[in-house]
């Protein structure tokens, strides 16, 4: 656990005094990811650092695990701190196993106890021990490096991370691969992390929560969705993005929002009986074909069923598409629109014909958690809609 | 051997002119001119050397440290003045500073070592203080991050990665203290510029290059010596000759 208590950082500038970061008090639950969030200048990494006094706070406690940092020596309370930065930092004199090793061995760990959790750490990040161990920083791509800045502020175990824009300067294909790999590894590490971030999507990403800074103060702090939903003021809200309710269907699963009523014939049905359910379900295009096992083998449209004679089974059509239980509502937007359809049979991870989910199911979903009464147009707009 | 292009043809000619030189220096006697001198040589280029090693590790001992002095946080505010005060030392001729250096510290070994010192110190403090001032500042963030102390930062991230700036300075620093070596002659501490300035007193050419051709293959030598020696120390990570 993280808890910030009227954290506050004044800078003296010739032109005068600048507060950096205006008490600012938030915790972080253990285990959980905090991004926090804003605009460059806005107070965020101000913040970050004084946690590990990279930047030493003008007045305020920090407390890390109920304890309070205050009396702690620098240098002891920096060690149990995990700190991954933007510029990634490896020691380039030193090789990959030396720059993962020194917390350790700044923490007086034998040799044999550091070099194995070297190797385990290497596994951890996905690169083979044996290949990269023994080699040098400058051999190895930038999305590696960080990889390694990665291993090496988890390599003695800290219980906190603070990991400042870590992921800003990969490429955007690696950095979704490392995001996910990272976001993998904290399921099973449950460290408590403080993430600084400009980038509004891999803070719903990433974040168990959000914290928004402008100009020194927290201005929300929230869950992503909560973020997205219910904006505090217009800065959140313009920050944020005119998308952002697009933005939530990242955060929302189709297992939220997925209704088993679907109706659906088999191959041994006659186009009659389809033509019937498809009225009775009220579909507009077609209906769904699954075999005894309930798997999805085609479709039957209606003009189709109304037109012709014969069994389901002669005149299947190919299913576009199908999405999975785990699936976010971003994956089924995109099938809906390239496809331009507005409804999806869902399937569970055995492949069975579970559900459907619908664009109106969807809008549903999402609008209802907008908050009425924002004094915002857009969003009571799509609030009063549903 | 057909010759087939310019450069071959180059090289022919270059091989038989050397070869012609031989033929020439062997019947005009030159060579044993200069057998003649080798004594002399001998232990003049064992002198010489001697106040370079004396110079320039003493000047290595102080700049060193001046420079990481320097390049402390703590320093910032005078390091830069300070840096140019050192410059404008550099400037200074170094047959002017030997000159100083004998009036205050008399004719002999002493004040000649301590002008090849002043001479030989600017060019390692600068470099060091560079080189040290050109750690990336994410590198020292990250090494301030993980905990650790001043001390272990220099030691550990700073010095590993201005190695190579520091070494070169150290390289430039002592050939050209080599070269200069031979100006100590003149406030009577021996090396090799007694064969030079006697034999260009002499108008005597033999007795002068069997002076400076031993000076500069010295300072060849010695370039190449502290090259390899900054090749086996410097951490491969940061080594450019071994990446």
């Amino acid at each position: 656990m993280i808890q910030l208590d009227n954290l506050t950082k004044v800078f003296d500038t010739p032109k005068g005094a600048v507060t950096a970061a205006d008490n600012i008090s938030m915790e972080v639950p253990a285990g959980e990811i905090c991004i926090l969030l804003g605009p460059s200048g806005c107070g965020k990494t101000t913040t970050l650092k004084m946690i590990n006094r990279i930047i030493r706070p003008s007045s305020g406690k920090v407390f890390i695990n109920g304890e309070d940092t205050t009396g702690l020596d620098t240098q002891d309370l920096r060690r149990n701190i995990g700190y991954v930065i933007q510029q990634i930092g490896l020691f380039p004199n030193m090789t990959i196993e030396d720059n993962i090793s020194v917390v350790p061995r700044l923490l007086g760990w034998d040799k044999t106890r550091y070099r194995e959790r070297a190797r385990e750490h290497m596994d951890m990040i996905a690169l083979d021990p044996d290949a990269f161990l023994k080699r040098y920083p400058s051999e190895l791509s930038g999305g590696q490096q960080q990889r390694i800045g990665v291993a090496r502020a988890l390599a003695a175990d800290p219980p906190v991370m603070l990991m400042d824009e870590p992921f800003g300067a990969i490429d955007p294909i690696n950095r979704a691969v490392i995001q996910d790999e990272f976001l993998k590894m904290q399921q099973e590490l449950k460290k408590t992390i403080m993430f600084v971030s400009h980038d509004i999507d891999e803070a719903i990403k990433m974040g168990d929560s959000v914290a928004v800074f402008r100009e020194g103060k927290l201005v929300q702090y929230s869950t992503p969705d909560d973020l997205l939903a219910a904006p505090q003021n217009d800065f959140v809200e313009s920050f944020l993005g005119e998308d952002r309710a697009l933005k939530r269907l990242n955060l929302v699963r189709v297992r939220e929002v997925v209704s088993d009523d679907i109706g659906t014939v088999s191959p041994g049905d006659t186009l009659e009986t389809a033509l019937a359910r498809i009225d009775d379900y009220g579909y507009q295009n077609a209906i769904l074909v699954v075999n005894d096992k309930r798997q999805p083998v085609g479709l039957i449209s209606r003009a189709l069923a109304r037109t012709t004679k014969g069994f389901c089974r002669d005149h299947l059509q190919n299913v576009s598409a199908t999405v999975s239980l785990d699936d976010d509502l971003r994956k089924v937007a995109s099938l809906m629109f390239a496809q331009d359809i507005t409804w999806l049979p869902c399937v569970d991870a055995k492949g069975r014909v579970c559900g459907q989910i619908t664009q109106r199911a969807m809008t549903h979903h999402l609008g209802s958690r907008f908050r009425p009464g924002t004094t915002d147009a857009s969003s009571s707009h799509v609030a009063t809609e549903e | 051997m057909p010759i087939q292009s310019l450069k071959g043809g180059f090289r022919l000619l270059v091989l038989v002119a050397i070869f012609f030189a031989g033929v020439w220096t062997q019947s005009s006697g030159v060579i044993g001119d200069f057998l003649f001198y080798l004594p002399d040589v001998q232990f003049l280029a064992v002198q010489h050397l001697w106040l370079t090693v004396l110079s320039g590790g003493l000047a290595i001992v102080v700049a060193i440290p001046l420079g990481v002095v320097l390049s402390r946080p703590s320093m910032a505010r005078v390091a830069e003045s300070l840096m140019q005060i050192l410059n404008i030392g550099t400037t200074i001729p170094t047959l002017a500073v030997l000159a100083l250096s004998m009036s205050f510290l008399g004719i002999g070994t002493v004040p000649a070592v301590f002008g090849l010192f002043v001479a030989t110190l600017l060019p390692i403090a600068r470099n060091t203080y560079a080189g040290l001032k050109g750690v990336s500042p994410a590198l020292m963030e990250a090494a301030a991050g993980i905990g650790m102390s001043p001390a272990q930062r220099l030691f550990r991230v700073e010095l590993p990665n201005a190695l190579y700036v520091i070494f070169a300075g150290i390289r430039t620093a002592l050939t050209i203290n080599i070269g200069t070596v031979p100006l100590a002659f003149l406030i009577g501490a021996g090396g090799l510029g007694e064969l030079i300035f006697t034999g260009i007193d002499l108008y005597d050419p033999v007795m002068m290059l069997s002076g400076a051709i031993p000076t500069a293959l010295l300072a060849i030598v010695v370039d190449a010596l502290i090259a390899l020696i900054a090749f086996l120390v410097v951490p491969r990570g940061v080594n450019p000759s071994r990446a």
